[in-house]
């Protein structure tokens, strides 16, 4: 990291790991956990969220010293709101089918709690180049999570990644199908992301024991 | 009659906010330690749903979609707004909750010490504007549907809270595994109640009552709303009578 100072390069890799939104932060679930039976809709929502919390954070740090504070939280909503319609309508433009995957799921980034938190809680203290690295490592460390999560129901669920048959043809049993393997369809109804999380979380817990919660 | 009927059910068991589509989980994981904040939470979210959705439906009506200017004039006819949905509807949501508080603060000091402080959380709770996209992209056909929507998705969204929290309150007194504890088993119980919720899918398909309802909203979720939502309309109607139709002339058979 020769281009970042320790500390720029700390705000970029800690939420990454030890400071990871989803699974230490707990925010950013909600629209996290619907989109990752696939690992391409998982990749796409987490490039959407890196761009819109990167440039949130940039202007929400600019405007930082004009904002009323009674107001903020609508001028932060405008700013994510305008955002989040600049993906929606690319991702209409260039890639309709995968937009309709997402369905609202795209605009509910704009509630997305990891955004808000970083305004709150980085952005509005913070000078533009800081807040752009707090943006994309928070960004990044939410993508991690969709994109592993993905990764482990595409491949259990459906035997393929990114759309690839990877284990073999179910029906022509070739591969590892031909040894009597079976996808575990129980990976792509929803509840199993929730269970999928819970797993990542105790496997962190576990690697880790400081983040162990009180009783 | 019917169809009010069969939205309650569905958006409350079928297509349960939390369960089902993930809305509105992170003040369903960070309120949910105690069952009385959480009944206060809930409480103020079927309140607020009931709001916005018929609010953002009449939005959605008159203002955003193709076509939806006609009312003032001909020339507006072609406009199609359905682009700034995103900004309009979340201009309301944060609008509407400022003013609530404001109400009930004058005229319902007992219902505002209870919801108060969850009031402002509201506002960037997803499901509140999980709420009205979902009504905008399944295109709720009536004002009064869409009252019914937001108050059954909300009377959902306070059973999962209210689930979740009074296991909460239980499994304190259990003994988790260190590294599950809080969160992670949180998660995992979550997901097992949504495989539970899961069953009530077959609730509303049986029977020999025409599932028209249910069938045009499969159908306009497959399509997705911001195209010629006009047209879609007619064609959705046509094949909920020729569904009917089809159901009658089977069971006339019988």
């Amino acid at each position: 990291m020769g281009l970042l100072s320790k500390k720029d390069a700390k705000l970029v890799l800690d939420p990454l790991a030890d400071n990871n939104p989803i699974t230490i932060q707990v925010l950013g679930i909600c629209s996290a956990l619907a989109i990752t039976a696939e690992l391409k809709a998982s990749l796409v929502m987490a490039f959407s969220v890196i761009f819109v919390l990167g440039v949130g954070n940039v202007v929400i740090s600019l405007l930082r010293n004009v904002i009323p504070s009674k107001i903020r939280i609508i001028v932060q909503l405008v700013v994510v709101a305008t955002l989040v319609i600049i993906v929606d309508q690319v991702l209409k433009a260039f890639a309709y089918e995968l937009s309709k995957t997402l369905s609202v799921f795209v605009g509910l980034i704009i509630t997305n709690c990891i955004i808000m938190g970083r305004f709150e809680a980085f952005a509005l203290g913070n000078g533009p180049w800081k807040s752009f690295l707090d943006g994309i490592g928070n960004a990044l460390g939410y993508g991690v999570i969709l994109v592993i999560i993905g990764f482990f129901r595409e491949l259990l669920g459906s035997g393929t990644l990114l759309g690839y048959a990877v284990l073999g043809d179910p029906i022509a049993k070739t591969g590892l199908y031909a040894y009597g393997y079976e996808n575990n369809g129980f990976m792509i109804i929803p509840p199993a992301a929730l269970i999928v999380v819970g797993i990542i979380i105790w496997v962190q817990r576990s690697r880790n024991p400081q983040l162990i919660e009180e009783a | 009659m019917l169809e009010h009927l069969e939205l309650f059910f569905k958006s409350i068991f079928i297509d349960n906010m939390v369960f089902a589509v993930f809305l509105g989980m992170c003040s369903y994981l960070a309120v949910s330690k105690k069952v009385s904040t959480a009944v206060g939470l809930g409480a103020a979210v079927i309140f607020v749903l009931a709001v916005t959705v018929p609010m953002n439906w009449l939005l959605d009506q008159y203002v955003l979609q193709p076509g939806a200017l006609a009312w003032l004039g001909e020339e507006f006819i072609d406009y199609d707004l359905s682009f700034l949905s995103f900004i309009l509807f979340i201009a309301t949501i944060a609008t509407m909750v400022q003013l609530v508080e404001i109400v009930v603060e004058k005229f319902a000091p007992a219902l505002y010490n209870s919801l108060g402080i969850f009031l402002p959380l509201i506002a960037v709770n997803c499901a509140i504007l999980g709420g009205s996209l979902f009504m905008q992209a399944r295109e709720i056909p009536s004002l009064a549907l869409a009252f019914n929507y937001g108050i059954s998705s909300g009377i959902g969204w306070f059973l999962a809270i209210l689930a979740i929290a009074a296991i909460r309150e239980k499994i304190r007194y259990s003994a988790v595994p260190a590294p599950l504890r809080g969160l992670g088993i949180t998660f995992i119980i979550t997901g097992l109640m949504g495989i539970g919720f899961q069953s009530f899918g077959g609730m509303l398909t049986g029977d020999n009552e025409p599932p028209v309802v249910e069938e045009t909203i499969v159908e306009a979720t497959d399509v997705e709303a911001p195209t010629t939502s006009n047209e879609l309309n007619e064609t959705r109607v046509l094949e909920a009578e020729e569904t009917s139709d089809a159901e009658e002339t089977i069971a006339s058979i019988n």
